[in-house]
């Protein structure tokens, strides 16, 4: 069992201060919470990708990557890399890269967004969301496990012998998440690959969360990848906990009535009851993070939103500390009663033995041998309609 | 047995709305032979509708009442009249409806108002909204000013648009009629599309 957190990166004011933190502290913070999460004994650090104010997770790859330099263990992800709007040719690259510089300490997931202007941003056509999803995906799928890649499609001009560059660490492509809240599709895109599902689960009730995993892992069957229990299931969490479950009550309320996603509408007592948020001791939290299995069966990640709706960096990592505090007794109940054919989730170091060992996939070539073009040849006519 | 859901937006208690929305729902029950009657009161989903729009998703209430209209035969609803139009409750139970829920379903339109200067709001208002989501408006509306209450004529034209309603209730509904109908998230979930579909799709062949 994988536990961890994700963040969306937004700068939001707290409510209590009135203060709101600068891009530059923001970014800061982000990496502090990504050092204590390693410190404190999680598996994970999951980045959101946004491409606009109040957010500072632009560029996911270079957050990873610093992040990754400054810890040993914990295994840099996303939540969600933007799959839409982001050519498939630049994530193959980017992430591929951080394998290579991380030693195979990363995934990704993948999703779709939910700001519908980042599309235009990006030159692409917000109704073929799903379209782009199901497209540029199979294109990442093949540059990673092909060496020349030969392609056309709807969404982006084609290639010709082309090859991404770095090959896949040892030959491994990073294993890849889908996570949608409420599209099956992306539940069937998943299960087809036999790729891994996420489910945000924060914002919405169990129900909706039970009904996406249930088809995938019915899907995951259907397309020939093992049982439905052994699909590989991720979800969200969100907490706040402090030792007196009353003062956890007190200190997050103004922080949850004043979020930017759900403020101002249902009590948090309406909310804490109709989705995963759990405030209180960490005994509860403990608890309840251990009911999730009740409706998705056993499962391989579970992700936490900690640091959002303007919480300051230091309540954010007094809330990993305690996280940390309960961390040997959630580990304990995820195993327990747990079948030993439902796999873990797969890392480099499982994929690698699952491929029979490592092997260097370094693509050789000679300049321009690889493409058969010289950029000389291209740039001749360019002077030519100069001189005329 | 054959279902029909009664939405009213009355906020008073009583409410001449419901009052309305009760008349129309016993005469149309009356007009079919076997019919099981869900009164959804919009005045006790209203926190529930506010959060709908901020969260995204339904509380267990709300979430009961757009079921019940998801399997209704038949949708008798009934609106005050408020600044020339449907009052905006009225308006955010149908906005938070998911796409294709009312889909051919028949719908018997009314209104309430104080006084009949308002009438034309059933042609005006509601009409366009129910032609926008695909249902099918009963031609009858039936509009009622304080002192129709009291007034014969509002008997007789309850009695003819829940005859209508009746009519349409039970028979094969327009969308089969007219050919497939368009997909919800609940149906992908039933018959998900299989991803070999998925990816003709996308290529846009």
């Amino acid at each position: 069992m994988q536990i961890g957190i994700f963040t969306v990166g937004d700068v939001t004011t707290d409510p209590t201060s009135g203060r709101t933190p600068t891009e530059q502290e923001r970014i800061r913070a982000t990496v502090e919470i990504a050092k204590k999460a390693e410190e404190v004994g999680l598996d994970v650090f999951a980045t959101g990708e946004h491409h606009n104010p109040p957010f500072i997770s632009s560029a996911p790859t270079t957050t990873l990557a610093w992040i990754g330099a400054q810890t040993e263990r914990i295994l840099l992800s996303t939540a969600t890399t933007l799959i839409t709007t982001t050519d498939p040719v630049l994530i193959a690259e980017n992430y591929a890269k951080l394998q290579h510089l991380s030693g195979g300490r990363v995934d990704l997931m993948m999703g779709r967004g939910n700001t519908g202007p980042v599309y235009p941003w990006f030159g692409k056509d917000i109704r073929q969301g799903i379209n782009l999803a199901i497209e540029n995906y199979a294109l990442l799928h093949r540059l990673w496990r092909e060496d020349v890649v030969s392609w056309q499609g709807r969404f982006r001009t084609p290639l010709q012998g082309y090859t991404s560059t770095p090959r896949p660490l040892d030959g491994v492509p990073p294993f890849v998440w889908h996570g949608s809240i409420r599209s099956p599709e992306i539940a069937e895109q998943a299960a087809f690959y036999g790729d891994g599902f996420f489910h945000n689960h924060i914002f919405w009730p169990a129900s909706h969360t039970e009904q996406m995993v249930r088809l995938y892992r019915q899907r995951w069957e259907h397309h020939g990848h093992g049982p439905a229990d052994t699909a590989i299931v991720g979800l969200g969490g969100q907490f706040f906990m402090r030792k007196n479950s009353q003062d956890a009550w007190n200190e997050f309320r103004p922080y949850f009535d004043n979020a930017p996603v759900y403020g101002h509408g249902p009590s948090l007592e309406d909310f804490t009851e109709a989705t995963p948020l759990t405030v209180g001791s960490p005994q509860q939290v403990l608890e309840r993070t251990l009911g999730f299995r009740d409706y998705v069966g056993d499962y391989q990640r579970q992700l936490f939103l900690i640091d959002h709706a303007g919480l300051p960096l230091k309540t954010v990592l007094e809330q990993l500390d305690l996280l940390g505090e309960i961390l040997p007794e959630l580990r304990k109940g995820f195993a327990e009663g747990r079948p030993a054919h439902v796999p873990d989730a797969p890392t480099h170091a499982s994929m690698v033995a699952a491929a029979g060992g490592a092997k260097d996939s370094t693509v050789y070539a000679a300049a321009d041998a690889a493409t058969g073009h010289r950029a000389e040849d291209a740039a001749q006519p360019q002077h030519e309609e100069v001189r005329a | 047995m054959t279902s029909l859901v009664v939405v009213s937006a009355g906020l008073s208690t009583p409410s001449s709305t419901r009052l309305l929305a009760d008349s129309l729902a016993a005469a149309t029950a009356e007009a079919l032979e076997e019919v099981a009657v869900t009164v959804v009161e919009l005045r006790d989903l209203a926190h529930q509708l506010t959060d709908h729009l901020l969260t995204g998703f339904p509380g267990p209430e709300l979430s009961r009442a757009v079921d019940a209209v998801r399997r209704a035969d038949g949708l008798v609803a009934v609106t005050p009249v408020f600044s020339a139009s449907y009052s905006g409750l009225f308006k955010t139970f149908f906005d938070v409806l998911e796409p294709g829920l009312l889909d051919g379903k028949p719908v018997l339109v009314g209104a309430t108002a104080g006084t009949a200067r308002h009438s034309l709001v059933l042609d005006h208002a509601l009409r366009p909204l129910f032609s926008y989501l695909h249902a099918v408006v009963v031609p009858t509306g039936v509009f009622a000013a304080t002192d129709d209450f009291g007034d014969e004529g509002l008997d007789r034209r309850v009695a003819r648009a829940a005859g209508e309603l009746a009519a349409l209730m039970g028979k094969v509904s327009g969308v089969d009629a007219a050919g497939p109908a368009r997909r919800t998230v609940e149906d992908e979930f039933a018959h998900p599309t299989p991803f070999d579909e998925l990816l003709r799709r996308a290529s846009g062949s």
